[in-house]
């Protein structure tokens, strides 16, 4: 008795948290499972230490999460606080009071400074912390919390206004000795000073002229011929474009590395390095994937850059927490970039690494404490990776924003050694007006391997349903030979998907294998729909389902496949190769673990319906199967080819009302999901959403307007 | 790259059993295409689905011919249909093997034999089984039960069934060369070939399945025994019949007096032994040769469908054209599906329709598969083609129990029954005024998101359909917000009502998701009757006596309230969300009215008093105010009390639902 008893104890505990033992407990249980996210500090809190009662987070989402958990740690109470759409994020639950800034633009909420100034009044709030983003490199902000006497958790104002400008910065660095990239900002009377000034600098350079933003109109420069031709083009295009002289020849950094520095530093002088984090890959300047340490650097380069950054810190008598940002090229040779005078997203895997909780030592060093380290102190141990997951398809230019409502949900924290940050939940919504990151992904191990290792099968293990992520492409770039040889370059992703990501190519074996993982799953399906329970009218013939041959259909190819059936192991034959599938096959659950021949993989099935259509997440890619018996695959071969009717580029009023706004013109892009127009019926104001991403064509209606049913609304092209 | 088995591979179904989905009787009927002229009603005496038995009658549609076939001819068929057949596996590959033969007929003489003592034999003990325990006992039982089935096409009278057994067993005795029972097996093999390769070919250039075809895939592998295969249209082929029709060159698939007997028949057993009836239709109407006994023939089959109904589930399939009083049949039966672009179903042809009314119509427009599923509502669903319709079909036959007397289908569930739904906690929008999609709470409640919608082009304000908890079919019924804010207008009170009172003739609970602002004011509501339409909806609730669970979500407004299986109605458990509002109506048009168009600013106050769940909740009208993400938890902890719910209403003849 008592030994079945154990069992079926440690059985439920076995189960998801959210199975819960007994009912009573689940109301309050979507409050606690917010805490519950594993982080990896060694740093300890001394209780004696006090800092502030009460501290509000100037932000929303993981980040907010995130310093609510130190808060928690230190015993401070915290504000959150939040748009409208987001009075039930995960933030305001987890905060110990919300206050309600604005409707959902951020410029409206997050960036409102007088609704969060009155939010501080009103909460008596201590502190601010600022997070990423938002007013968090706002020197106006600083300054107005300065004169309330509240403390902003991060640099002072100076420091903030020197670093926020890009020529100030420079020059600041020029002075610490900081090495900056060689360059030349100015009139440039010919070419032959212009070839004068490359060759100071050093091929090759960069030739634009100074007003042109960003790349636009840059030209690269090898040798002194194309400096003169360079200087032609631009010096042309600085004048008819911008009406502006001057132009910029600046060393080109060919090939280079994002590697950055962490600094913490104090209000009494001290600063330390905190190690590097290498972000070489990005997608349109936004980080995608996220290491400590770099395998780039030595100790020797590593030392370097660290003394220089915390030089610059103290030059600019910096405190708190910031990052130092620097290009490294195939030389090891490093050029400053800018500093950012904030927490960065990516700070986890510096946590990681050295063991300090940052968020705690910046609310320290803002109440005046000295730090607690010396530079000796901060070690570098094992290795940490971060994946950033966002609401996006991969497919399309290695991420456009998609948006939706989490239906289901589940981190992979049952993967030891994984730290997930994030600030939403299932149910949550992803959108349109914020930042489309779903999480960040951490993994740590003792050596690189290890933590890749962990962050495939984290990856694997992370069920996001409802709304498109990029899982497939992290996990492809965390497998890829040349990042696993730690080859990589902020050209990283056009250098390996010049086509652009079109998912894992599988091979012959994985091929084999995601074919008998298929046929597997849906014999045990056609099993299960066979035992049915306390049925009076009992089946005497036993059922034999061996050597069933299915045919599979998965891209352009059709697959014969043999299973025969033997407990929960299925034996599948591939191609005339036997593959023994084992797993519990559980047709509920998100997760399946499988076993094949040995290999353990982790697989998602996404959907599967009558007609033998399945998709399965394998490997991080998502494919589309079709599962049939050979008699139905014979037979649907006369099945007449339909073409699709395409309605998803016209948008009819489903209902008889009034139209209450149109978001779109013609001409605009937009994505699917986006809202298109608002129809008020019945007192009820139905969001039209568009069915594809795509132009406007055509724009049938305008606010105020009654409509019919049917009655056509939009066209997209 | 294909790869099939072999062509001497035997019929899948000897070596697998059955693919074990399907259990229960079948009847199948599927008449003939007009054009194809065909005769061939194959009437499954029972094929399984899910592994249980079942008996049904299909109607065939193929098979046909439009002339005599000389013995040439027929031979060349034959052998080339048995081609077919066997590259499909699905036919022994030596037929003409005369120890296949022997083995063949007599394994049919066990499984008819088997059949019909089996409601003796077992009582209420899976009947059908008998005949697969005979079928298994014989190697090539499988390929048997095809044989007989084709032999509907031979046109033998159903008492000539018993002569031939027993002649066949003489003669099989006497071994004697040429002998009926050759003859019999030659035919048979003809039977199979119905109207001919050309016509199976013309068949699947339209894109669909011949009768057999269709009976193989929705059937589980072997499963399927045919009745009543010598049953012959009134004809004179073995001169037994005096009074010869000539009309046996054109059929046209359209039903003969013989056509009826043998679906009249087998839908007799299906009531006899509680088994879903599911018609395959594919019959151009009315044979009109046959003059009023054809007539008659239609007038029996709506008889029993309308006798079976309540009694066992019966389905129409519609997959090919279904007119004239051939639609009557559908129209009778529980769930009608069709097949898109292949199947119509109207009273009248386009021709007619120009003739009559002067409209210019298509086939298509006029009775194809999105006129009847989005327009009309005489269809339930519709599915890409034959292969889909059929798979589907069994998908949903595995929801439904086998009888009224059968208790609801319980399948093994993987889903834990004490999952929370954290989802669901934000699911309904702040704003009263936003919408959000009921498919989403019913997809996340119910096991493993599985959710067969019923009519789900049509009337969408109401969303309606057949799911499990912790394994037990259940009838979800739920106000849709999303589209025309989830009133209750006409259709979808139709549509509501229809649904609930199958669920309670077949003892499925229902669970009704309440967010419903009201019922559709206008002219054109009230001029079609919204008053006589919505107390269809209201009596359906009131009336069911099968567990009954409600869960308020959001608005529960006036009348439409009431009639969403509200407490008042003998709702067994009544819940409401925290973001509930049971009230007469909304806050600002009850101030309007309270206060005649005074300025006020009493619409807060309404709101404070109404637009939550206490009112209701302190009255004791929902029993409790729940939190959304332990609804799952608490509907499945509910049915498993309610499983053992007897309820009964005054007795009656029937009751007079306000039609």
């Amino acid at each position: 008795m008592a030994a079945s008893l154990r069992q079926v104890v440690a059985g439920s505990w076995r189960q998801p948290e959210r199975h819960l033992l007994a009912l009573q407990c689940a109301a309050r249980h979507s409050r606690w499972c917010l805490i519950t996210s594993r982080t990896f500090y060694t740093a300890e809190y001394d209780p004696n230490e006090k800092t502030f009662e009460k501290l509000l987070i100037a932000n929303r989402g993981e980040i907010a999460c995130r310093v609510i958990k130190t808060c928690k740690k230190m015993g401070i109470k915290t504000v959150a606080i939040h748009s409208d759409v987001d009075s039930s994020a995960v933030h305001v639950k987890m905060a110990d009071e919300a206050v309600c800034v604005g409707p959902a633009p951020t410029s409206k909420s997050y960036l409102n400074m007088d609704a969060i100034m009155e939010a501080i009044k009103k909460t008596r709030a201590q502190a601010v912390h600022p997070g990423y983003g938002f007013l968090s490199e706002n020197k106006e902000f600083a300054r107005r919390l300065a004169s309330e006497g509240v403390t902003f958790i991060g640099p002072d104002t100076h420091a903030i206004q020197a670093m926020g400008d890009k020529i100030e910065s420079k020059l600041l660095a020029k002075n610490a000795k900081v090495n900056t990239i060689p360059g030349f900002d100015g009139v440039v009377k010919d070419a032959d000073e212009a070839v004068r000034i490359a060759r100071e600098i050093g091929y090759p350079v960069m030739i634009k002229a100074s007003a042109g933003g960003g790349g636009k109109g840059m030209r690269i420069a090898w040798d002194d011929e194309e400096t003169r031709e360079g200087f032609r083009f631009s010096s042309q295009e600085a004048a008819s474009s911008f009406g502006d002289d001057r132009l910029l020849i600046e060393k080109f950094i060919d090939n280079p590395r994002h590697i950055e520095i962490q600094v913490l530093a104090d209000k009494h002088d001290n600063a330390l390095w905190l190690n590097e984090r290498e972000c070489s890959i990005q997608r349109r300047n936004q980080k995608v994937v996220e290491e400590a340490p770099s395998t780039f650097l030595d100790a020797e380069t590593r030392r370097a850059m660290g003394e220089q950054a915390v030089a610059l810190a103290k030059a600019v008598k910096y405190s708190s927490a910031g990052t130092v940002e620097f290009l490294v090229d195939t030389k090891k040779n490093f050029y400053f970039l800018e500093m950012n005078t904030r927490l960065q997203v990516e700070h986890p895997i510096t946590e990681c690494i050295t063991g300090l909780d940052l968020v705690q030592e910046m609310i320290r060093v803002a109440k005046g404490y000295p730090l607690r380290h010396k530079q000796a102190d901060i070690p570098i141990n094992g290795w940490a990776v971060e994946c950033r997951v966002y609401a996006e398809d991969p497919y399309k230019s290695f991420g456009l924003p998609s948006i939706g409502r989490l239906s289901q949900y589940q981190e992979p924290l049952h993967v030891s050694n994984v730290r997930v940050d994030s600030g939403i939940q299932e149910g949550s919504d992803i959108s349109i007006y914020y930042d489309p990151m779903i999480s960040k992904l951490i993994t740590y191990g003792s050596d690189r391997a290890e933590a890749l290792q962990r962050m495939e099968e984290a990856l694997d293990n992370y069920v996001i349903r409802g709304v498109t992520h990029n899982i497939a492409l992290l996990r492809e770039v965390i497998i890829h030979p040349r990042f696993v040889r730690g080859d990589v370059s902020t050209k990283f992703l056009p250098d390996v998907y010049p086509d652009g990501f079109q998912g894992h190519k599988l091979t012959d074996l994985e091929k084999r294998e995601l074919l008998a993982i298929a046929a597997s799953l849906y014999m045990a399906e056609q099993l299960r729909s066979q035992q049915f329970l306390g049925s009076p009218r009992i089946s005497l013939a036993k059922l034999d389902l061996n050597n069933r041959e299915l045919s599979v259909q998965l891209g352009d190819g059709t697959y014969s496949v043999t299973v025969s059936n033997n407990g929960s192991t299925f034996s599948v034959e591939v191609d005339g190769m036997k593959l023994n599938v084992t797993s519990e096959w559980n047709l509920a659950s998100p997760l399946s673990s499988v076993t094949i021949d040995g290999t353990q993989r982790t697989i998602q099935c996404l959907s599967r319906d009558a007609a033998g259509n399945i998709s399965i997440q394998f490997l991080g890619t998502v494919y589309k199967l079709r599962i049939l018996t050979k008699l139905a695959a014979e037979l649907s071969k006369y099945m007449p080819e339909k073409a699709v009717e395409d309605t998803t580029s016209i948008l009819r009023s489903p209902m008889p009302g009034a139209v209450v706004a149109v978001s779109v013109k013609p001409g605009d892009l937009v994505s699917e999901g986006q809202e298109i127009c608002v129809i008020e019926a019945m007192k009820m104001q139905n969001s039209m959403i568009a069915a594809k991403t795509g132009k406007v064509k055509a724009v049938h209606c305008k606010a105020g307007e009654t409509v019919g049913e049917g009655d056509l609304l939009i066209e997209l092209e | 790259m294909k790869r099939f088995a072999p062509a001497n591979q035997p019929f899948p179904a000897e070596r697998t059993g059955s693919d074990g989905r399907g259990n229960k009787g079948l009847h199948f009927k599927s008449p003939a295409s007009r054009r194809l002229s065909t005769d061939a009603w194959a009437v499954g005496r029972l094929g399984r689905l899910r592994g249980e038995c079942g008996a049904g009658p299909a109607s065939a549609a193929l098979g046909t011919r439009a002339r005599p076939l000389s013995l040439a001819r027929l031979a060349r068929a034959v052998s080339a249909r048995v081609a077919e057949l066997a590259r499909l596996g699905a036919w022994p590959a030596t037929p003409s093997e005369p120890g296949c033969q022997t083995a063949l007929l007599a394994s049919s003489l066990i499984e008819a034999q088997a059949g019909l003592l089996r409601p003796f034999l077992e009582p209420g003990q899976g009947r059908a089984r008998a005949v697969s325990q005979a079928a298994a006992r014989m190697p090539r039982s499988c390929a048997c039960a095809m044989l007989l089935s084709a032999m509907a096409a031979l046109r033998l009278l159903p008492r000539l069934l018993r002569v031939s057994r027993t002649r066949l067993v003489r003669s099989r005795s006497a071994g004697a060369p040429g002998s009926v029972p050759e003859r019999i097996a030659e035919k048979r093999r003809a039977a199979l070939l119905g109207g001919g390769q050309a016509r199976i070919d013309a068949q699947h250039k339209r894109g669909k399945l011949t009768a057999r075809e269709r009976i193989l895939l929705l059937l589980d592998p072997g499963s399927f025994v045919e009745y009543d295969m010598f049953v012959e249209h009134r004809c004179a082929d073995f001169g037994m019949e005096s009074d010869q029709n000539k009309d046996f060159t054109v059929f046209g698939g359209s039903l003969s007096g013989a056509h009826a007997q043998k679906i009249c028949k087998i839908m007799d057993q299906a009531v006899m032994v509680g088994a879903p009836v599911i018609g395959l239709n594919d019959s151009g109407g009315a044979r009109i040769q046959e003059g009023v006994e054809s007539l008659a023939g239609y007038a029996d089959i709506f008889l029993r469908n309308v006798l079976c109904s309540g009694v066992v589930p019966q389905i129409s399939l519609i997959m090919g054209p279904c007119a004239g009083g051939a639609v009557y049949s559908p129209a009778l039966t529980d769930f009608t599906f069709m097949v898109k672009d292949t199947s119509y179903l109207f009273i009248t042809g386009p021709d007619v329709v120009k003739s009559v009314t002067n409209e210019d119509v298509t086939q298509e427009q006029l009775g194809g598969a999105k006129t009847h599923t989005a327009v009309s509502g005489v269809a339930h669903r519709a599915f890409e083609n034959d292969v889909d319709a059929l798979l589907n079909l069994r998908e949903f036959f595995n929801y439904l129990p086998l009888s009224n007397r059968d208790p609801t289908p319980v399948r093994k569930c993987h889903d834990p029954s004490n999952r929370l739904v954290p989802e669901l906690d934000t699911v309904v929008p702040m704003e009263s005024t936003k919408a959000y999609d009921m498919v989403d709470i019913v997809h996340s409640i119910v096991d493993e998101r599985e959710f067969f919608e019923i009519m789900p082009s049509y009337a969408g304000n109401i969303i309606v359909g057949f799911a499990r908890m912790n394994g037990r079919t259940v009838g979800i019924v739920g106000n849709q917000p999303k589209v025309a804010s989830g009133c209750l207008d006409i259709n979808s009170s139709v549509k509501g009502a229809r649904f609930v009172r199958f669920c309670d003739a077949f003892n499925i609970p229902l669970i009704t998701f309440v967010d419903v602002p009201g019922f559709l004011p206008g002219t054109a509501q009230e001029y079609g009757g919204i008053i006589r339409h919505g107390a269809k909806l209201l009596f359906a609730f009131a009336e069911a006596t099968v567990p009954k669970i409600t869960i308020i979500t959001r608005k529960a407004y006036g009348g439409a309230y009431d009639v969403m299986s509200s407490k008042h109605l003998r709702g067994d458990v009544n819940y409401a969300w925290p973001t509930a509002e049971v009230a007469v109506m909304g806050a600002k048009g009850a101030v309007r009215i309270i206060f005649r168009g005074k300025e006020t600013d009493a619409e807060a106050e309404y709101v404070n008093k109404f637009a939550n769940p206490f009112p209701a909740a302190v009255r004791g009208f929902v029993d409790d105010i729940i939190e959304p993400s332990t609804t799952r938890i608490r509907i499945c902890r509910d049915l498993e009390v309610l499983a053992s719910k007897t309820q009964s209403n005054p007795w009656k003849k029937h009751a007079n639902i306000p039609l």
